[in-house]
């Protein structure tokens, strides 16, 4: 095929990365949306709706360079200026927070809507997800961690998620290490890449290479075995001992959250994983994420990052989790709201209008049959059909009678 | 239901060299994959399946989970554009070097030179760091053939022995970087059967250290 002009097989073709959800999955996702945002309600959190589109450089103020990277960009016809699609809601919200509330009280949001990704991500290779979050700021202790994190796994579980597995980790512990072994950014930066990879033969070599002292060699590479159950915690005060204060007061700080966390859910599996520094360019403290058996990725992702505020001029403590709606619906388990509906003939009767009314309003799916319509009556999913009686009522009857 | 592990290797050198580091970890195939057709091998290790498939669908099964485990060469890992994997362990095994090959002593070309390799990443990473701009052609195999027919100036290949390189009259040029065989992980497995992975893990972790005294 070489000229540019959509043949009639691909005229349906979506670009790569973006679905469009059929009946079926709409309305669970649309059931479970409306559950969550219920939830959020009780919770305490207020609903805010930050816009689809806005200037590329208040869209990306004191986020990382990934962020850019996985954001579209348009110009706009009015200004000339570059506005950009948002690629996460997160940043908007902790903007509506430093700027148009100005609250000194801690502030609870939330908040749904679609993003873009230029790139595909997840197991979907979704490049339009749904996100939902929820965001605490004004507290920087490890309450308002733990209450988010909670929230995170209640939303999992409303959307009827099994076998949930949480991952613990603190961003301030490798922070706190690099700092004492002196390290600057571009050895920072390629020590961070080989953590993500666990890649153990490869950071001794980075590190005998830049000559890092003993004891700061010996800890830094104990974060890469820091894994594993609750055990981890105390393994890491005996290997990290000795280090900075920042690392110590991490590490208490993880263990505190981890303690209150336990106190709610004793026996869901929570895994402490110290070199796991997801989203480590802003956030500043715990980080924690959500696994679940068959799906080889993380399915919903959290933790504090108090220094973004700082952009919009007022730097607050900040903590937070976000997950996509499409993912959780395919992963979890959302009944779909109750099958069935009432087939209506096509006559004009007052009694039959009102009788149509009367069921609609009680909640009842009433589909009315349109003049000379084909096709089978089984399409419409209905179940009972509504029959003119002797008297001129109508009732309505089980359709396979 | 947390214990089980399933294993993507590549056929060919790198299952016959990890065959022994997996014997030590109590996995040793049923089935004889140059004779059997079956893509999942059982072991005599019930819990344990290997999965047979391409070299360089390895990270992918591991990345997206269908494979909790996986064994695949760095050169394929340098490749992989994904970081979603864990690369716990080098078993030492299938080593080789990437290495940029090309006529003895022939000048350099006055244009951008032209580069035949299958590692079109490693390749393009490998000049840009040197400050070279070149033109990348990806090819399938038999890259020595390249600079004889005059597709391309260079190429970028795994070098062994070198005797193929010196059969068609070329030799290594330039040092890119040392392969051997990783042991690569799901990252999700590594949370949520971290029981069972770190076990094999350790248990591969002393042979290879056996294998390799420092």
């Amino acid at each position: 095929m070489t000229d540019s002009v959509s043949t009639k097989t691909d005229r349906w073709l979506l670009p790569e990365g973006i679905a469009e959800l059929l009946p079926e999955e709409a309305i669970k996702l649309e059931q479970l949306r409306r559950r969550l945002l219920d939830l959020y309600h009780c919770w305490g959190y207020d609903l805010v709706m930050p816009p689809l589109i806005e200037y590329l450089d208040s869209l990306l103020v004191g986020t990382g360079n990934d962020l850019e990277l996985q954001t579209f960009k348009i110009i706009d016809q009015l200004t000339g200026r570059l506005m950009g699609v948002r690629a996460d809601m997160t940043p908007q919200v902790a903007r509506i927070d430093a700027h148009m509330l100005k609250c000194e009280a801690p502030v609870r949001l939330c908040y749904i809507g679609p993003v873009l990704h230029t790139l595909p991500s997840g197991f979907a290779r979704s490049r339009a997800p749904l996100q939902v979050g929820a965001e605490l700021y004004g507290h920087a202790g490890p309450e308002s961690d733990a209450e988010v994190l909670r929230l995170m796994v209640e939303t999992l579980l409303t959307a009827g998620v099994e076998n949930i597995h949480v991952d613990l980790g603190h961003v301030g512990i490798y922070r706190g290490l690099v700092q004492d072994a002196g390290l600057n950014t571009e050895q920072e930066g390629k020590l961070f890449e080989a953590l993500q990879r666990k890649a153990k033969p490869e950071i001794e070599a980075c590190l005998a290479q830049w000559q890092i002292a003993d004891l700061q060699r010996q800890r830094l590479l104990a974060l890469v075995d820091l894994n594993g159950d609750s055990s981890v915690l105390a393994d890491a005060r005996v290997a990290l001992a000795g280090a900075s204060q920042p690392v110590v007061d991490a590490l208490e700080n993880l263990s505190q959250i981890a303690a209150r966390f336990r106190a709610h859910w004793a026996d869901l599996p929570l895994y402490f994983d110290l070199a796991e520094l997801r989203g480590y360019r802003y956030q500043t403290g715990v980080v924690f994420a959500a696994f679940v058996p068959g799906h080889g990725q993380e399915i919903a992702r959290g933790g504090r990052y108090d220094a973004i505020g700082e952009a919009f001029g007022r730097a607050r403590p900040a903590t937070g989790f976000s997950t996509d709606l499409k993912t959780l619906v395919h992963v979890g388990n959302i009944e779909s709201p109750a099958a069935g509906g009432i087939l209506a003939p096509v006559i004009d009767d007052a009694v039959l209008d009102a009788r149509i009314q009367q069921l609609r309003q009680a909640g009842e799916r009433v589909v009315v049959m349109l003049a000379g319509q084909h096709g089978k009556v089984s399409c419409s999913g209905c179940d009972r059909v509504l029959e003119k009686q002797d008297d001129g009522s109508w009732q309505v009857l089980s359709l396979n009678s | 239901m947390n214990d089980t592990l399933t294993i993507a290797v590549s056929k060919g050198r790198i299952f016959k060299d990890a065959l022994p580091l997996l014997a030590a970890a109590d996995v040793v195939p049923v089935d004889d994959p140059d004779t059997s057709r079956k893509l999942i091998l059982d072991t005599t290790n019930p819990k344990v399946k290997l999965v047979l498939i391409r070299t360089s669908d390895v990270p992918v099964y591991v990345e997206y989970g269908a494979a909790d485990l996986g064994i695949s060469g760095k050169d394929t890992l340098l490749e992989y554009e994904g970081n979603g994997v864990y690369e716990l362990l080098d078993l030492k095994i299938a080593c080789c070097k990437l290495m940029v090959a090309g006529f003895p002593n022939a000048e350099a070309p006055s244009r951008q030179p032209r580069i035949a390799t299958k590692y079109v990443n490693s390749a393009k990473r490998y000049f840009a760091e040197q400050g070279k701009q070149a033109e990348i052609i990806k090819l399938y195999g038999s890259m020595e053939l390249a600079p004889l027919v005059g597709l391309s100036d260079y190429i970028v290949d795994l070098v062994d022995t070198g005797n193929t390189l010196k059969a068609n009259g070329l030799e290594p040029l330039e040092h890119i970087a040392d392969i051997s065989s990783r042991l690569i992980v799901n990252k999700a497995s590594m949370k949520m059967k971290h029981a069972t992975v770190k076990a094999f893990i350790g248990k591969v972790a002393e042979a290879v250290a056996a294998r390799n005294p420092a």
